[in-house]
């Protein structure tokens, strides 16, 4: 079967969630190898894991430069691997960095860049790919007309499963770094969310809007969230008006998310915020206003105060949880 | 004295309905409201702080049809100094990487760059690549999703911002900076700045004074292809109950329904 590359999300020797998409995505396509870009060490704290997801062979590329040179070492390593292997597709997660990576290696190889899937079937380099465009409002199917397919996926995208693979470890070099093409990575501070999951990589999320009212408020937000496991969100009109930081932010402007539960507080559902949620699979709200137009895509909608239903509803998560 | 090109788009107003051609799949630029993207007047913005602190020009470089002059003349009168239109009836549904091709083939008819800004990601296509395309193609640096930009000399610093927290960067000039939402807050042309910009040089050039062949541009030569695209049916409304002091346990008990809790 056609091998199909797979470029492992990872921190702190840990995979992203994602990568078991990813591995779940490749073995739709045909074989696939896991290819670790990291610093050394990183690869045996995931080798397991890629192993539960698929993974038939683990190609580990590990240096010093490799983890503090910025986005250039990936590209290196899969182009090299491109050209040594000759794989049928390569699939990189399609968060900020993954999307940068992918482009620049499509661009370096000769590929068709096959932007943020939310599906991908075919097998081998006849792969085809969905879209979700414009906030979700359209559905693309897009393939490559020539080269090589290389596809972002997005995270949340399509469901993992695990699946026994060999990950056979084989060590590759890191490509040296020209210094005058390379940026280099002084520094890191990671997202302190807690205990709290990533939002894009969240199952459950939870956000606020301006009928939350002041950043002290987004407390009843955030109690509901850890009762279910779930990601914080906030609207773009509560991130303007300071209730809570704009990382979290849900929307055109913000980042979009697709998990299975979605649920908004006093959000009324302008067109933006929209564009960043409506892709989920089952949409909850809860508004004052019985004419908010989040009440128009909301699975179940709940008219009242969100300061009366969301801690009732808290309560009753807790219980369930036991 | 940094030489500073801006990358910027024309979109569909994120606040109008978008959508699809029926014909090719490409953008319906006709069914929605144009404008600057909003992420672009930010970078413009980023532009026109550096080139106040240390001097220097910048020029606003786009890629669009005729009617992508009024994003240019909204960049000069914020203040850029000039502009380059590629225009190119041949350029119709070129995807990323042939785009990328186009601006970076562009950048390189200007003289010493030593910076290119654009937005992170554009508010229609969405695939956040280009600027890291540009790079490749041109052998620049990226520093890209910018919160913070410090250019010292010839090293320019970034503090990058994702969903992965913050990076920070730092390369050599030149680069290829991409900046995020919260990078800045553009201004607003002044009456003056507006004056002005009917007055600044708009250079409009086609593929073949870039050196691109035609054959690597377009919808027909596109790297990918659309094989269908659709509207999704949109979403119904569901259940809708006011709440009488049970609202909470009401949506518990749906989401057992639904097997989400």
């Amino acid at each position: 079967m056609a091998e199909v590359l797979v470029l492992v999300d990872h921190l702190d020797g840990e995979v992203k969630k994602v990568t078991g998409e990813l591995l779940t995505a490749a073995r739709a396509l045909g074989e696939p190898s896991a290819v670790v870009v990291g610093a050394p060490g990183d690869a045996a704290k995931l080798k397991e894991s890629l192993a539960s997801y698929g993974a038939e062979k683990v190609y580990v590329a590990e240096s010093e430069d490799a983890a503090n040179y910025f986005v250039t070492p990936k590209v290196d390593v899969l182009a090299a691997l491109v050209e040594s292997k000759s794989p049928a597709a390569v699939l990189v997660a399609a968060g900020s960095e993954g999307k940068e990576v992918s482009g620049r290696l499509a661009a370096r190889v000769g590929g068709a860049l096959l932007v943020d899937a939310v599906g991908v079937e075919g097998s081998g380099d006849d792969a085809t790919v969905t879209q979700s465009v414009f906030g979700g409002a359209f559905v693309v199917k897009a393939k490559a007309a020539k080269g090589l397919p290389v596809i972002s996926v997005r995270p949340g995208g399509l469901d993992a499963e695990q699946a026994q693979g060999a990950a056979a470890e084989e060590t590759v070099e890191v490509p040296a770094v020209d210094p005058a093409k390379a940026t280099r990575i002084t520094g890191r501070e990671p997202v302190v969310g807690g205990d709290r999951p990533e939002l894009t990589e969240a199952s459950v999320v939870v956000s606020g809007g301006r009928g939350v009212g002041s950043a002290e408020s987004f407390e009843v937000v955030e109690k509901l969230a850890d009762a279910l496991g779930a990601a914080v969100g906030a609207s773009r009109a509560a991130v303007d008006s300071g209730y809570y930081p704009a990382q979290f932010q849900v929307g055109q402007t913000g980042k979009t998310v697709s998990p299975q539960l979605y649920i908004a507080l006093g959000i009324s559902g302008a067109i933006q915020h929209r564009a960043g949620m409506q892709t989920s699979k089952t949409i909850v709200a809860v508004n004052k206003d019985a004419e908010a137009p989040i009440f128009e895509i909301a699975d179940y909608g709940v008219v009242g105060d969100l300061f009366k239903v969301a801690p009732q509803l808290t309560e009753e998560a807790a219980k369930r949880k036991g | 004295m940094p030489n500073i090109v801006v990358l910027v788009k024309q979109v569909p107003d994120t606040y109008s309905e978008r959508k699809l051609s029926e014909g090719d799949h490409t953008l319906d630029r006709d069914f929605a409201d144009a404008v600057l993207d909003e992420i672009n007047e930010r970078a413009i913005e980023e532009a026109l702080q550096i080139k106040e602190a240390h001097d220097g020009e910048v020029t606003v470089l786009c890629v669009g049809p005729d009617r992508a002059t009024d994003a240019i003349r909204k960049g000069l009168s914020m203040g850029a100094d000039k502009a380059i239109h590629v225009l190119d009836d041949a350029l119709h549904g070129s995807d990323l990487l042939q785009t990328a091709k186009v601006l970076a083939a562009a950048i390189r008819t200007v003289e010493d760059v030593d910076l290119v800004i654009a937005g992170n990601e554009a508010s229609d296509g969405a695939g956040g690549a280009v600027p890291a395309v540009v790079a490749e193609l041109l052998g620049y640096p990226q520093l890209t999703h910018a919160r913070e930009v410090t250019v010292d000399g010839t090293t320019v610093k970034v503090t990058r911002e994702t969903e992965d927290g913050l990076t920070h960067l730092e390369a050599s000039l030149p680069a290829v900076v991409s900046v995020g939402e919260k990078i800045n807050e553009p201004r607003y042309p002044s009456f003056k700045g507006i004056m002005a910009a009917k007055k600044k040089p708009v250079e409009t050039v086609d593929i073949a004074d870039l050196g691109v062949d035609a054959g690597d541009v377009g919808l027909a030569n596109a790297w990918s292809t659309v094989v269908e695209a659709a509207p999704k049916p949109p979403r119904e409304a569901g259940q809708r109950v006011e709440d009488d002091g049970d609202g909470g346990v009401k949506i518990a008990e749906y989401l057992v329904g639904q097997k989400l809790i």
